[in-house]
């Protein structure tokens, strides 16, 4: 695959707009279709695609494994670490609105925090997965 | 039409050309939902069916091959459970409510109350993000945590062999010197 040029080109002018969009899909979750998972889905897919086309070991230097496995880590602990602020703050596991002083605010900010997380595991899961699979060949697929 | 397409994934021989047709299912199941004003799902089905399995299930094919191996017999009791299973679950969705019927038990529990009461109280418009993440937080939460589990199923799976493979190939290399 590497010796593709237009492949190459193409790859290297999209990978940024689908990172954009999974931003979009993430921060505008709350007014449109979409959220963490579509958007942790669209991320992974964003370096699966550059794995793809410029071959795994480049997109392993991009993004190593210790960074994807402690991604997968991180969101879950950032989805309980919203529930346990939760708690000390007072309220019930989970309980958002005891996060801010205005409890529509608290909503927010928790929504924000829990789908930040599901983004988080997701992405990281997605890349690990095929990380291990597409590293077992000898070439990248496709 | 999609029928026509699962009929085909079963006949055809060729992986290539099965995950191909696969991610087309997944496509038109997409559009489906997109009709049915799942939008959220339609993105998800988009994403995860027609994106990220086909490119998994080619890495699988690149690993295993790409031409299934003829059955060494056909077995009469395992198409005789799965018809069964395909009837019983026919029989058992003749018991639902009617599509969209707004008498339903789903939409009399407790929807009523997120749609009126959901927007005013997280402040959020849509609502298939408010169920999910504020009132079904723990669902979202098991979710998460079933993703995160997977994760390391796979990683516990495959990266052990490979490790116990280069360990051997170096024993191999050891012994050869």
């Amino acid at each position: 695959m590497r010796d593709f040029f237009v492949l190459r080109v193409v790859a290297k002018m999209l990978i940024p707009f689908m990172l954009i969009f999974a931003l979009y899909v993430q921060f505008h979750g709350d007014f449109g279709p979409g959220g963490g998972f579509q958007a942790g889905v669209i991320v992974a897919a964003a370096v699966i695609f550059y794995a793809l086309i410029f071959g795994l070991p480049a997109a392993r230097l991009l993004v190593p494994d210790a960074l994807v496995e402690s991604m997968m880590a991180l969101g879950v602990l950032i989805y309980g670490g919203t529930g346990i602020a939760g708690m000390l703050l007072g309220g019930n596991f989970l309980d958002y609105f005891v996060l801010s002083a205005n409890p529509v605010t608290g909503q927010h900010v928790g929504i924000f925090l829990v789908e930040a997380g599901v983004l988080v595991t997701v992405s990281g899961v997605m890349l690990k997965i095929f990380y291990v699979f597409a590293g077992r060949a000898k070439l990248p697929p496709g | 039409m999609m029928a026509l397409l699962v009929l085909s994934v079963v006949v055809q021989r060729n992986l290539f050309v099965v995950v191909v047709l696969s991610g087309i299912y997944s496509f038109l199941m997409a559009t489906v939902l997109v009709a049915l004003d799942a939008v959220d799902v339609a993105m998800t089905e988009a994403a995860v069916g027609a994106g990220i399995s086909t490119v998994l299930l080619l890495s699988a094919i690149h690993l295993a091959g790409a031409e299934e191996s003829r059955p060494l017999r056909y077995r009469l009791p395992a198409l005789l459970v799965s018809v069964g299973v395909a009837a019983a679950l026919v029989y058992g969705s003749l018991g639902l409510p009617r599509f969209s019927d707004p008498a339903a038990p789903i939409h009399t529990h407790v929807v009523p109350r997120y749609i009126q009461d959901g927007p005013r109280e997280t402040g959020v418009p849509n609502m298939v993000t408010f169920v999910l993440a504020s009132y079904r937080g723990y669902d979202t939460f098991g979710e998460t945590t079933v993703v995160f589990t997977a994760g390391i199923g796979v990683i516990a799976l495959l990266r052990g062999r490979r490790k116990k493979k280069q360990s051997e190939a170096n024993a191999e290399i050891r012994h050869d010197a």
